[in-house]
């Protein structure tokens, strides 16, 4: 009988033990937040990649820009440095450093000093400059600054003085300033760097991120977690919670299930949104995304080299049933490679016609009544401006088998594919593109300028010199409304020439559960965690019965400007 | 006594000469070039690999190369994992304690459940509650585990929200590993949030080993049935009747404990269906134990891997097995004059 009451004694003293836990363990729960991410981050530093699960655990939670996107209508706006001056002709940039702005202060390293004018130079002359001493550590790539040309762009960068640098350009650009605020153009720490040196351990600097974000690293274990710590000498107000921790979960159930049981507060693209927007204590959120998914053709091989082929085949697809079949309603339709969230989109562009019978009458005038062959690549893998193109491509098979045109699908693994869409072996092919900033050029130039034909990232080959001129001019203009307009001619060149049919901005989900506040998502660039923070249980009962339910839509960037 | 327990080591050090010539054979039979099975060196340069050929002394006869392989795995060298190039057994280390861990608490609610239900039904022999618990044994018993696991997320984590579904203990607490065993580990550590980290790493663990526990709860009911209905059969617990003993005394004073010598003799054959039936849960509930990354492995093709963890594996349940021999042998006098052995 002894036995028998000492198990009961334990097992109740275990119960009591789970029930004081409920009362203690919302202290340390409710300073903290886990989110479930879908992947592990490639490295710690943004500038050396443009994959958005890296950028996610990196750039807003570790780092700081200078300037940095505000508000609603993405006003740039000071961040490290606290003003900035650009000269009358555009060419000299000169930014003014705050002076209190603390590093990381972590178990491998402890800063001497605070952020100055080394540190700014350091970071851009890493990615910028091939003979940097950190240029080749990790590998040597820098995908934004090369695509954006910056290395071209940027001719010197002067230190003025300890707080003051100015960047020379070699003509103006007016996204030069869009592309300083992107998640890639981050600032590390010049001392880090020389600290590394020293111990000879040069590739620690990816690994070990030193940064002035709201949050350092703590720990981090591959496929498995990342915790950040707060940064309590941040240089604005301290993050509001204490500690941050990356679940990494690539299983899309998995996902789901630690939502629903409550083990994640935020979960990254989950899946059976109806099943989450049941619940009363979760949130679904949705935010449109600047990115645009696309057809596009080569305009160098026949018969897409025809002006007229091509509008035809814009006339025979149906992209509703794209949408509701590819994207299951979680995309916007596109009318043009620019979203309709972006300022600069124009209302006045009419939405595309599904017209089989005009498409079959304008193939007929190009002199293809008998119809053709042509191949369609598709990608094979999932990107968030399509979640299936090989569905899509089926679909578009079977919309152009209506008007006598045999569609062959084609798909390589996901670098060849790209390699070859570089070197023009394909007819069509279907593409998408996510904006760096928001700045309207980011999808101008790059998905269709003459430039972007030599880079590889405009696989259309489509080259027009008004639509360059156009674009070109927009970058110099300063005027907001000029360069709206001179946008929305470009995008009805676009509709005139049909290089492309765009077909979705598709939508970026997330789930939380309802006492984690503040926003996480943007509509471009990576989550940022900083604002958030978890309302208390006890409070929330009451704040419950008006919590939204089913879908909030935050669609920032309403283009009222 | 003495004679039993060198018996006994004689049978492990046979038992361990059988399992080792397994797993060193089987090196041959993976596809690939056996000493790169072996050690798990794919990027080995031609020099290492010659200094690994060598160690391994594979230019010489098979039973010279055994013995070669034997030396290694005696100082604790079971090559590298192929998939991640990480030390095998410092990842065994890490992570048998909490498949151990899992195991022994699961065995723990087996017994519990089990063991008792057993008796009730062997006293209440071919009553209604006997054919009750028979029936519900059945039904547990034929309960494939990874349905269960899934089912018991569904109900208790999803929906009832009362256990959490994945993981040893919330990510949120920070425990240094010491001796791998989480709740040890947890009193150790110098945390503030100690005592919330138990009682958190105490709900994660009562759902999977719950589920593990079912089968072998099932097993030990109807072990402890039948060795109740064959001691309430046997003529001293007449004679106890016959001396005016009343029923409650004769269960507790003599029938139980005759009943659970028995019984405790199978405790180490099901500990190994146990940690089978663990590894399975393993997967489902993301718990960081051996099973799950032996079934990562299997996936990976990482053949090193699958060699040396199942080694470690059947060595650690073949010890467990002797040490239930040994209590067994402690507490049954008789047990330890058995000259065939188990």
């Amino acid at each position: 009988m002894n036995y028998l009451k000492l198990i009961t004694t334990a097992l109740v003293s275990l119960l009591l033990l789970t029930a004081c836990n409920e009362e203690g363990k919302l202290s340390l729960n409710e300073r903290s937040i886990i989110y479930c991410a879908e992947g592990s981050p490639e490295t710690f530093n943004p500038q050396l990649v443009t994959s958005g699960t890296t950028i996610d655990a990196t750039s807003n939670q570790l780092y700081n820009r200078l300037i940095a996107y505000q508000g609603d209508e993405n006003i740039l706006s000071p961040a490290l440095a606290k003003s900035w001056h650009v000269t009358a002709d555009g060419k000299k940039i000169t930014f003014y450093l705050r002076k209190n702005v603390a590093f990381h202060n972590t178990d491998y390293f402890t800063p001497s000093r605070m952020l100055n004018a080394d540190d700014v130079i350091f970071s851009f002359k890493r990615a910028l400059d091939t003979d940097h001493p950190y240029h080749l550590v990790s590998g040597g790539n820098y995908p934004f600054f090369q695509d954006a040309g910056l290395s071209d762009l940027i001719d010197n960068i002067e230190k003025i003085n300890d707080y003051t640098i100015r960047f020379h350009l070699t003509h103006p650009d007016n996204s030069f300033l869009a592309n300083l605020a992107t998640d890639f153009a981050i600032v590390l720490s010049a001392e880090y760097a020389e600290q590394l040196t020293m111990q000879e351990a040069k590739s620690d600097i990816d690994t070990h991120p030193i940064g002035t974000g709201p949050f350092k690293l703590k720990e981090y274990r591959v496929g498995s977690l990342i915790r950040f710590y707060r940064h309590n000498q941040y240089w604005q107000e301290p993050a509001k919670i204490e500690q941050l921790v990356f679940d990494i979960t690539p299983s899309n159930t998995g996902r789901l299930t630690k939502l629903l049981a409550k083990e994640c507060d935020v979960v990254a693209y989950p899946i059976a949104h109806e099943k989450i927007t049941q619940r009363k204590d979760l949130s679904l959120e949705a935010i449109t995304a600047l990115n645009v998914g696309y057809f596009g053709f080569n305009v160098n091989k026949a018969p897409f080299d025809n002006e007229l082929v091509r509008q035809a085949i814009s006339y025979a697809i149906n992209k509703e049933t794209l949408l509701e079949a590819v994207y299951q309603g979680k995309a916007e339709m596109a009318n043009s490679i620019l979203p309709k969230t972006s300022w600069a989109f124009d209302e006045s562009i009419p939405e595309q016609e599904f017209n089989p019978e005009l498409a079959e009458s304008l193939l007929t005038l190009a002199g293809y009544s008998e119809g053709f062959t042509m191949d369609l690549w598709a990608m094979p893998i999932q990107r968030p401006y399509n979640p299936n193109a090989i569905t899509m491509a089926k679909l578009i098979q079977s919309d152009l088998k209506k008007i006598n045109i045999k569609v062959n699908i084609i798909s390589y693994e996901w670098n060849t594919f790209l390699q070859r869409l570089k070197q023009g072996e394909h007819q069509s092919f279907l593409l998408g593109w996510s904006a760096d900033h928001p700045d309207p050029d980011n999808f101008f130039t790059p998905i269709l300028s003459c430039s972007a034909t030599k880079t590889g990232s405009n696989t259309t080959f489509w080259c027009n010199k008004e639509y360059d001129a156009i674009i070109k001019r927009a970058l110099r203009t300063t005027n907001i409304n000029q360069r709206k307009k001179y946008y929305a001619q470009a995008m009805a060149i676009i509709k005139k020439e049909v290089p492309l049919i765009p077909i979705a901005h598709s939508k970026r989900y997330q789930a939380r559960g309802n006492n984690v506040i503040g926003e996480i998502l943007a509509p471009f660039g990576g989550i940022n965690f900083y604002q958030v923070a978890k309302r208390n249980l006890t409070k929330k009962k009451s704040l419950d019965t008006h919590s939204p339910q089913g879908i909030k839509s935050n669609i920032m960037n309403t283009g009222e400007n | 006594m003495f004679v039993f327990t060198l018996r006994r080591l004689s049978l492990f050090l046979f038992t361990m000469l059988l399992l080792t010539l397994l797993s060193f054979s089987v090196n041959f039979l993976f596809p690939g070039e056996a000493i790169i099975n072996l050690t798990g060196a794919i990027n080995a340069t031609p020099s290492q690999l010659a200094e690994l050929n060598d160690a391994y002394q594979t230019h010489r006869n098979f039973f010279i190369q055994y013995f070669a392989y034997l030396g290694h795995i005696i100082n604790g060298d079971l090559g590298l994992s192929m998939a991640s190039q990480s030390d095998i057994s410092t990842e065994i280390v890490n992570l048998l304690p909490a498949t151990i861990e899992l195991s022994l608490v699961a065995l723990f609610i087996a017994m519990l459940v089990g063991i008792p239900l057993g008796f009730i039904a062997a006293i209440k022999h071919n009553k209604a509650t006997d054919n009750l618990i028979l029936s519900v044994s059945m039904l547990g018993y034929s309960i494939p585990v990874f349905w269960l696991g899934l089912l018991a997320i569904l109900t208790f984590s999803i929906n009832l929200g009362w256990f959490p579904s994945a993981g040893q203990i919330s990510l949120l607490f920070e425990i240094e590993l010491v001796t791998g065993i989480q709740f040890i580990d947890i009193l150790l550590s110098d945390s503030p949030y100690k005592w919330q980290a138990f009682s958190d790493a105490s709900a994660h663990i009562i759902l999977p080993a719950c589920v593990i526990a079912v089968a072998p709860a099932t097993i030990f009911i109807r072990l402890a049935r039948t060795s109740m209905i064959e001691v309430l059969e046997t003529s001293y617990i007449r004679a106890a009747s016959a001396k005016g003993l009343t029923f409650k005394q004769i269960i507790f004073r003599h029938a139980i404990r005759n009943a659970l010598i028995k019984i405790i003799r199978h405790v180490g054959l099901q500990f190994a269906n146990l940690v089978t039936i663990a590894m399975v849960t393993e997967v489902i509930f993301s718990w960081p134990g051996i099973g799950r990354w032996l079934i990562e492995s299997i996936y990976q093709r990482d053949y090193t891997a699958i060699e040396s963890g199942l080694l470690v594996l059947s060595c650690f349940i073949f010890i467990v097995h002797i040490l239930t021999d040994f209590i067994y042998a402690a507490l049954n006098p008789l047990a330890r004059g058995n000259k065939y052995g188990t």
